[in-house]
Formats: structure tokens, sequence, C-alpha cells
């Protein structure tokens, strides 16, 4: 059991996949200017994450049962882009809702280096399925946190007093380097907690 | 000598005018998280060009051939095979490399800027001009690289490709090889652009939001959601 929460923690705040493995950077940038569609993008990324673990890993095994290791990066790239596609053509016909609140960011999912990248490092790791499971859903839900908080900083970015020359794109990335420094706080607190 | 200037202009808009990072703002994750040390820069910087060049070549020779409706999918296999074949040299051949860039190796399969250009260049124009397309975009992705890591490295560990340059005298500064130094140095280059561009009268590197996105084409936000509305406005 404290695996799992020293896993699911690690992924949250230690190892953030937007603040400091620079996973997801193209959404955290692009569609976080209001708190509702970074909300909305983010449990999507969640969804699809755990999803696609839940699916690649089995796909794993066998293909390391085959010796066709080398195949990984192919094979991930392609199962996660027919599964985004049947996950939107699903919810499309049978639940309306869910598809009208989270469908819309699916396709902006399949290019989204955070999935690919939380396959492959689960891979990396050497975790069991139980344990990918937990890593995707700590990855995705930091990326729900690094999402939500800095959707907030930009809000408030947009009614203060900005230096002309950092106006739009660079304040936006010093606003967010300020953000991973307050993550750089919880360096060495999964460590602390479990060992 | 029309085409000869036309195939140097498409060379030499990848590396300053449509710089793939520092004016398109395309692949900010590798750009953020290789840009620690000098030498993974280069790593990164050949690597991402390989497949660049690879890939721009075998899409613009195969783009009579793929339909129009799956070539996103038929762009992002051919990418991915490019991929792992680099990514098997770099294994064999360099193994340092490989080890430093990790899992950002294989992440090239999702770098913007490769399938950016696959949909923006390679898929519409002849071989010649899209390998030079190719070449002209990963130079201009490996100089941003070095240029950032440059910076970082110096500030960061004191040192320049590995070799120590500063003086024992100044510590230095550990956060800019840290996640919250790449965001900072990244944001003051993209200003610094800025302002070179606006004295030669250029609009600002802005992130386009969704008309940027390699996955714009299929993609059911653009144009029918107010989330992408807002972002592309």
């Amino acid at each position: 059991m404290k695996i799992f929460l020293a896993i699911l923690l690690t992924g949250i705040l230690t190892n953030n996949y937007i603040l400091s493995k620079f996973l997801g950077i193209c959404p955290f940038l692009g569609v976080s200017k209001k708190l509702n569609t970074a909300a909305g993008m983010s449990a999507a990324v969640i969804f699809v994450m755990v999803l696609a673990t839940a699916v690649t890993y089995p796909i794993n095994t066998l293909l390391m049962k085959n010796d066709m290791e080398y195949l990984q990066t192919v094979v991930f790239i392609l199962v996660i882009a027919a599964l985004v596609q049947l996950v939107e053509i699903v919810l499309k016909k049978y639940m309306v809702s869910l598809y009208n609140s989270l469908g819309i960011y699916l396709p902006l999912i399949t290019t989204n280096c955070a999935v690919l990248g939380v396959v492959l490092l689960n891979i990396d790791e050497g975790y069991n399925f139980a344990q990918s499971m937990v890593s995707s859903l700590g990855a995705g839900l930091g990326f729900m946190v690094a999402m939500v908080m800095f959707a907030g900083v930009r809000e408030k970015l947009e009614s203060s007093d900005i230096p002309k020359f950092l106006e739009g794109l660079p304040i936006t990335l010093v606003a967010a380097s300020l953000t991973s420094m307050s993550f750089l706080g919880f360096t060495g607190l999964v460590e602390g907690m479990f060992s | 000598m029309a085409e000869k200037k036309s195939l140097y202009q498409e060379f030499s808009k990848g590396i300053i005018k449509e710089n793939p990072v520092l004016r398109l703002v395309l692949g900010t994750c590798p750009t953020l998280a290789v840009t620690t040390s000098m030498e993974s820069a280069v790593g990164m910087g050949l690597a991402a060009s390989a497949v660049l060049i690879c890939s721009n070549i075998v899409i613009s020779a195969l783009r009579k051939i793929i339909p129009q409706k799956v070539r996103i999918p038929a762009y992002i296999v051919i990418i991915a095979g490019f991929v792992t074949i680099v990514q098997m040299l770099v294994r064999a051949f360099l193994p340092q490399i490989d080890e430093m860039l990790g899992v950002y190796l294989p992440l090239i399969v999702v770098n913007c800027i490769i399938l950016g250009r696959a949909e923006a260049f390679a898929g519409k124009n002849p071989v010649l001009l899209s390998a030079v397309d190719g070449i002209g975009m990963g130079v201009g992705f490996t100089c941003a690289l070095l240029l950032m890591s440059g910076i970082r490295e110096l500030l960061g560990s004191g040192s320049l490709y590995g070799f120590t340059v500063l003086p024992e005298s100044i510590p230095p500064m550990t956060i800019f090889i840290l996640a919250p130094g790449g965001f900072f140095v990244f944001g003051m280059l993209i200003a610094l652009t800025n302002k070179l561009a606006e004295r030669g009268g250029k609009p600002k590197a802005e992130l386009k939001g969704c008309s940027a996105c390699p996955m714009a084409a299929t993609c059911s936000l653009v144009g029918s959601n107010d989330a992408c509305k807002e972002e592309t406005k």
C-alpha cells in the first residue's frame, strides 16, 4: 500500500509531469487561459493516460515475450492514437454529456507527449500492472494540479501591469518558471515520508 | 537560378525567420527538457534533425499515394519508424547520449516540429524542397537548443560543453539547470527575439494555440468550440 501512495505522490508533487519533467508543455501553455477549459483538458488527459496504460501494459508484455521491444515506440503511438479515436467515437454515441465536456479535447491528446511519456516511463521504471496504473493516475492528477494552478495564475496576469518587452508569451513562461519553483519545495518529500 | 534562390530561401528561413523554437514556438517540451547541458542539446538537435529530414523526404515522396483522410496516422507511422531507427543507432553507438536523453529520445515521435513540418510543408512540396526545408528547420532547432543550453549550462553549472569555464570563486546558480531556470531562460529568449523581430517590423512570436497544432485539421475543437476560438483569437 505504501508504495502506491509513494508513486501517486511522486507523480503529483515531486516529479510533476509538466513542471519538472516538461512533458505536455503545449497544452500547458496553450489551453490554460481559462479555468474551465484547463480543468476539462486535464480530466481528458487523466482518462486517456490511465486507459492508455491499461491497454499498453499487456501489449508490452507481449512484445517482450517475442523479443520485439524495439517496436515499442511505433506500437504505442499507434495504439494511443487509435484508442483516442475509439474513445471519441464511443463517447459521442453513448455518453453525449461526457463527450460534450471531455470529447472535444481528445484529438489534442494524441500528440501530447505526456501520454506517450507516462507509458514509456512506466516501463523504464519496471512497474507492474497495478503500479503502472497508479503511476499514470498520479501523472494525470499532477497534470491537472499544474494546469488548474497555472490557469489561476494566468487569470491574474491578464489584469496586471506587465513590462512591455515581456508581454504575451515571455511573461507566461516567467510565470511558469515561478510556479515550477514552488514545486521545487516538494523535493525529497516522498523519500522523507516513506523511507 | 530562380530555383537555386528558392532552395536557399527554404533552407535559411528555418534558421532565423521561422526558427521553429524561438519564432514558431514548436517543440517546447524537448527544448525545455534537454537544455540542461550543451552535450545533450547537441544530441537531441541532431537526432531530431535526422528524423525530420528523413521523414520530410519520405512523406514528400509519398504525398500523392497517401490518402488525404488518413494522412496524419500515416505521417505518425513514418515518423515513428525513423525515430525507432535513430533510437537504435544512438543506443548502439552513443550510449552516453541515450542515457542523457532518456525518455525524450523516443518522444521525438510527438515533437510538434516534425509532424508540423510534415503537415505544413512536406505533404505539399516536392522531395528536394522538403529535404532542404527539413535541413533548415533541423539546423534552426539545433541552434536554438545550443543557445539555450549554453546559457543554462554556463549559469547553472559554470561550464560550457562539459568544460569548466567560470572560476571557482563564482558559485554556479544551480536553479538554472533545474526546471524553473528552463522556463525562465526560454521566456527571456522569446522576449529577446520578439524585441529583435519588432525592430525588423516582424510580428511577435505568439503561441498560436490550436492553429499551430498539427492535429488542427482533424480536431473538432477548431472553429466549433469556444475553447479554441479563444486561443486562436
